[in-house]
């Protein structure tokens, strides 16, 4: 459902009355009731400005509001590479959407409901995004001439015709957010930059958000300047204070609280999960953690996020390059320590050698891919799931190597557990998958209670485990464990294990450099011998459904939420319809052949030309059908509803 | 087993049991001896009681790389450009190791040369030793990044074209704090310059004068053969002016920030620059390593440089301290809800 024509009743209350707003608070019906506010049970909210606009940051205390608040939501920030671009150009937009709701939330929404747009340019390039008689929100004062050509608007959309059919306000954001500010000690040009906080305050009073978090986020966030504190508070004031007494906004909204399970919730992006994921692992390891890596959009953040957290005995090493980053890893976990190097499609490009050469060394480490629309530069900030194909194959020899992908924000934590948990295991080189929806994107997190977190912890060998021709007890760096084919791991220090390893092909069990065609062919089987072993450490693919459906949706990656919001809508159009998602994607689950097998029909969205796809039907000899988007932004439901009907229509026609 | 494995003062302790694979004849067998006695040593002197167990050689790709195979200490051979990241890592990592990285020019200062004036540059604990012979030799005979301008080899039959880097002169502008040089034909002069090199905490860089006999055979000799050495070779003495020759009548002054050979005669003893290795200022030791660009030239070797510096790796365990201190030891449960959270019942 969307969002009703508002109507012409205006409702005052202090602003003290929403501080205690909240799930913890009174209770939500009454206060609801006595606010006077309509309730909805979702909404899609898009803020779009000027990069210089502090658009993200917006959105992101909007989100974090809402997610204090109870409701279930999804974000999806979409910015410009360029940091930035000609103010007030098309190039320029930053803009941030959020769906937020009383009920389980998949998606960022396919269509907003509500665009608040600080420039022509915004309203321009994002009014194709907003649903068919939405409400869109025009900061006025930015509607000069000047603003309207420089992103081609020949003529003023506010008075052609462009905004028929959607409930538009006009609010001069700029000019009153200068007005609030008069008394205080603040320059008009600074002065201007807070309208931010005004929209801000606007649309929490809109959505009936509470107050308090965010002022006190406010003196947080700008505590060492009195001065912005003060601007961005008498700004947000003066928004909420104008929703309540503008005649225009006769009416506000209410967006429950999403009952959830009980427990401790916070908001988290994937990048941030990831980072926690891997401090994690490191302490459900007792190993220290060494991250090696190069800055990287969109995979930066995981590099910044760890850095803060030196006390739980987190080396980063910010490399010269990609190479260096993972190179410096390879080189820690020969120490001993937990290794990761991070970054996005490019630097996997660069380090693919020396993924090889810690495959071959059989040495433990994670190559954590944020994936952006590619190739080359592609699009940094955009999202894609194109390395697939790279993760598995982009090296060069036979190179297999685990690769398991994330499908939400918060599940990043979890994953990022299971790839060292598996490279720890099996003595190899894990590719970690997410990608810029999921790095960038935030949902509520039911945290974990760390006590319940699997021990993934290994030992170092400190033992000779072999003998040699002449009987002498020595250590041989190729025996292998006889369940899961890993050799031991001997790390320097460890007296009488002293043992070389590199990339030429090494003799079974001794390690030493060989030649010989027949050692090759045995090396190169027990090495794939051992990642196809994993199938059998994996839990299964579960399939959504009744399990003989009429079709499957296949997904893996940040596709999950379109996929399951897609098939929620086929099922109340009455379409018999089962879904499964992949974390683990080389090896594949036990079970998956049998799922697939029990289809007719299988379709496989992803954020690419049909990598999954390629490899379910050469493994499995099954008919699976891809449905590609590659425009960097994620699927829609829709698009994803639409496709499986069409497919599923071309069963009558006997298309199979 | 015999003693002599079990003793680390005896050379076969720090012998593996792998068959060398270098060219007969080839000088990576004196740089090899070299460094098997030096632990010996290391292992005897009980300032440094060094063991096999803590040693670790990393190296790239060439016939250099090979070298850990023939070191029983642990060890990684690498891929090529890269051992001085690898070795940046694990330095990193594992701050109580001794560890050595090995390669040649090619592998050093072509595939691997932003690793290398990184890895110097951040002053991480290793010793890397630059095997130069002026060519590839295991891809049988290219020219190289210090081979002479004019070169005629399989890939340049026209000579080529570059000219060459000066391994000392890059290590000085990566702002490497411990430079050295020293010639495969002189293993007391190896073991010392490796001793000294080991010992200085940060990075250190050696380049090794190395004959490839197969396709640069005595590239070296106008310099290093035993009847050129008194005319050709300056020794850097620290403390003491610098003066060579076979009548000792040879020296080297600095003016205007140049380094130049003189005849003592002419000048007076007094001119004569005065080796000071301990020196920060890079510029002498450049002008110093710019005495020698080709190899028809008189040419230091010794320690042009050993200067103490903050070292990278205790640098970074220093801030994992400084962070527990802070923010005290890291407690997941805090970390997961350091950011907003909210109860539901």
């Amino acid at each position: 459902m969307g969002l009703q024509r508002p109507r012409d009743r205006v409702c005052i209350r202090p602003l003290d009355v929403l501080d205690n707003f909240g799930p913890k608070g009174r209770s939500l019906t009454d206060i609801a009731d006595r606010l006077d506010s309509e309730s909805l049970d979702h909404v899609v909210i898009r803020f779009a400005g000027d990069s210089g606009d502090g658009m993200q940051l917006t959105g992101d205390r909007f989100t974090s509001a809402s997610a204090m608040f109870g409701n279930d939501l999804a974000t999806l920030p979409e910015f410009p590479a360029e940091i930035r671009a000609p103010q007030g150009t098309l190039a320029g937009v930053s803009a941030f959407q959020v769906h937020i709701s009383e009920n389980p939330v998949h998606t960022p929404g396919d269509i907003a409901d509500v665009l608040v747009a600080m420039n022509p340019a915004a309203l321009k390039s994002q009014l194709t995004r907003v649903r068919t008689a939405g409400t869109i929100i025009l900061n006025t004062d930015a509607f000069d001439e000047r603003n309207l050509e420089k992103c081609g608007y020949e003529v003023d959309p506010r008075t052609d015709g462009t905004l028929d059919g959607f409930t538009v306000h006009e609010v001069a954001m700029t000019t009153m957010t200068v007005g609030a500010t008069e008394d205080l000690d603040v320059k008009k040009r600074d002065a201007e930059r807070s309208k931010n906080f005004f929209a801000l305050g606007l649309v929490s009073w809109m959505y009936t958000r509470p107050v308090k978090p965010t002022l006190d986020w406010i003196k947080e966030k700008f505590g060492k300047n009195e001065a912005v504190v003060a601007a961005n508070t008498a700004a947000f004031h003066a928004g909420h204070a104008y929703g309540e007494t503008a005649e225009i906004f006769g009416h506000r909204y209410q967006v429950s609280a999403s009952p959830k399970e009980s427990g401790t919730y916070t908001n988290i992006t994937g990048n941030v999960a990831t980072a926690w994921g891997m401090i994690a692992a490191g302490q459900l390891a007792k190993l220290p953690v060494f991250l090696g890596s190069y800055p990287i959009t969109p995979a930066s953040d995981i590099l910044h996020e760890l850095a803060k957290h030196k006390n739980f005995g987190v080396r980063t090493f910010q490399a010269e390059d990609e190479i260096a980053g993972c190179g410096a890893a390879l080189g820690a976990a020969f120490g001993g320590h937990l290794a990761f190097t991070t970054t996005s499609g490019p630097g996997v490009a660069l380090k693919g050698e020396t993924i090889g050469l810690a495959m071959s060394m059989e040495l433990p480490m994670v190559i954590i891919d944020v994936q952006r629309g590619g190739p080359s530069t592609g699009l940094p900030t955009k999202t894609e799931a194109s390395d697939l194909m790279m993760a598995m194959y982009g090296r060069h020899g036979e190179s297999p190597m685990p690769v398991v992908a994330a499908s939400t924000p918060a599940n990043c934590f979890d994953m990022a557990i299971e790839a060292v948990r598996l490279a720890l295991k099996y003595r190899t080189p894990v590719m970690y998958l997410t990608d810029g929806y999921l790095a960038n994107g935030a949902e509520p997190w039911k945290l974990p209670d760390v006590s319940t977190l699997p021990d993934i912890s290994v030992s170092f060998t400190t033992e000779k485990n072999g003998v040699d021709d002449d009987g002498n007890a020595v250590f041989h760096p190729y025996a292998r464990d006889p369940e899961t084919l890993a050799r031991p791991w001997a790390i320097p220090g460890a007296p009488g294990l002293e043992h070389r390893l590199g990339g030429l092909e090494k003799a079974n069990i001794t390690g030493n450099v060989e030649y010989d065609p027949a050692n090759h062919a045995l090396m190169t089987d027990l090495r794939q011998a051992k990642i196809d072993g994993i199938k059998n450490d994996i839990p299964e693919i579960e399939v959504d459904g009744t399990g003989s459906g009429d079709i499957l949706l296949l997904g893996w990656g940040s596709t999950l939420g379109s996929i399951t919001a897609a098939t929620n809508q086929l099922r109340k159009q009455g379409k018999n319809v089962d879904r499964a998602h992949l974390h683990h994607i080389h090896p594949f689950p036990a079970n998956l052949g049998d799922v697939l097998n029990s289809y007719d029909k299988i379709l496989v969205p992803e954020m690419n030309k049909g990598q999954l796809v390629k490899l379910v039907r050469a493994e499995f000899l099954v008919d699976a059908r891809p449905l590609s988007k590659v425009s960097g932004l994620p699927f829609t439901a829709e698009e994803i509803a639409s496709s499986a009907i069409e497919l599923l229509e071309a069963n009558a026609e006997g298309a199979k | 087993m015999t003693d002599v494995f079990l003793d680390p003062t005896k050379r076969g302790h720090w012998t593996t049991d792998q068959d060398v694979r270098w060219c007969p004849g080839c000088g990576d067998y004196g740089i090899l001896a070299a460094m098997q006695f030096l632990h010996t040593e290391l292992a005897a002197d009980p300032a440094t009681e060094i063991k096999k167990e803590d040693t670790v050689f990393v190296s790239g790709i060439g016939c250099a790389a090979r070298f850990p195979y023939y070191m029983d200490t642990y060890g990684m051979h690498t891929i090529h450009g890269r051992s001085p990241a690898i070795a940046t890592g694990l330095a990193v990592a594992r701050p109580d190791l001794n560890i050595w990285v090995v390669g040649g020019d090619g592998d050093m200062l072509s595939i691997g040369g932003n690793h290398l004036i990184h890895a110097l540059r951040r002053n991480v604990n290793m010793t890397v030793l630059l095997f130069n012979n002026q060519i590839y030799g295991l891809t049988k005979g290219q020219y190289s990044p210090t081979s002479e301008v004019g070169k005629k080899t399989k890939s340049t039959p026209m000579g080529s074209i570059d000219p060459p880097f000066n391994p000392i002169s890059l290590a000085v502008g990566a702002r490497a704090n411990f430079v050295a040089r020293t010639h495969d034909l002189d293993r007391k002069h190896m073991i010392n310059v490796f001793r000294q090199a080991q010992a200085h905490n940060g990075s250190s860089l050696v380049e090794i004068y190395q004959n490839c006999n197969v396709f640069n055979d005595g590239v070296y000799d106008g310099i290093v053969k035993r009847a050129n050495r008194d005319e050709m070779m300056i020794n850097l003495v620290d403390g003491k002016p610098i003066r060579f020759g076979a009548e000792n009548d040879k020296g080297v002054v600095i003016e205007n920030g140049s380094a130049k050979v003189v005849n003592i005669a002419d000048v007076g003893e007094d001119a004569l620059h005065v080796h000071d290795q301990a020196n920060p200022d890079p510029s002498v030791s450049f002008a110093l390593s710019q005495l020698a660009n080709d190899v028809n030239s008189a040419t230091p070797f010794g320690v042009f440089r050993s200067v103490e510096h903050a070292e990278y790796a205790s640098a970074v365990s220093d801030q994992l301290v400084e962070a527990n201190n802070q923010m005290g030891p890291g407690d997941l449960d805090a970390l997961l809800k350091s950011g907003a959270t909210w109860e539901v019942d």
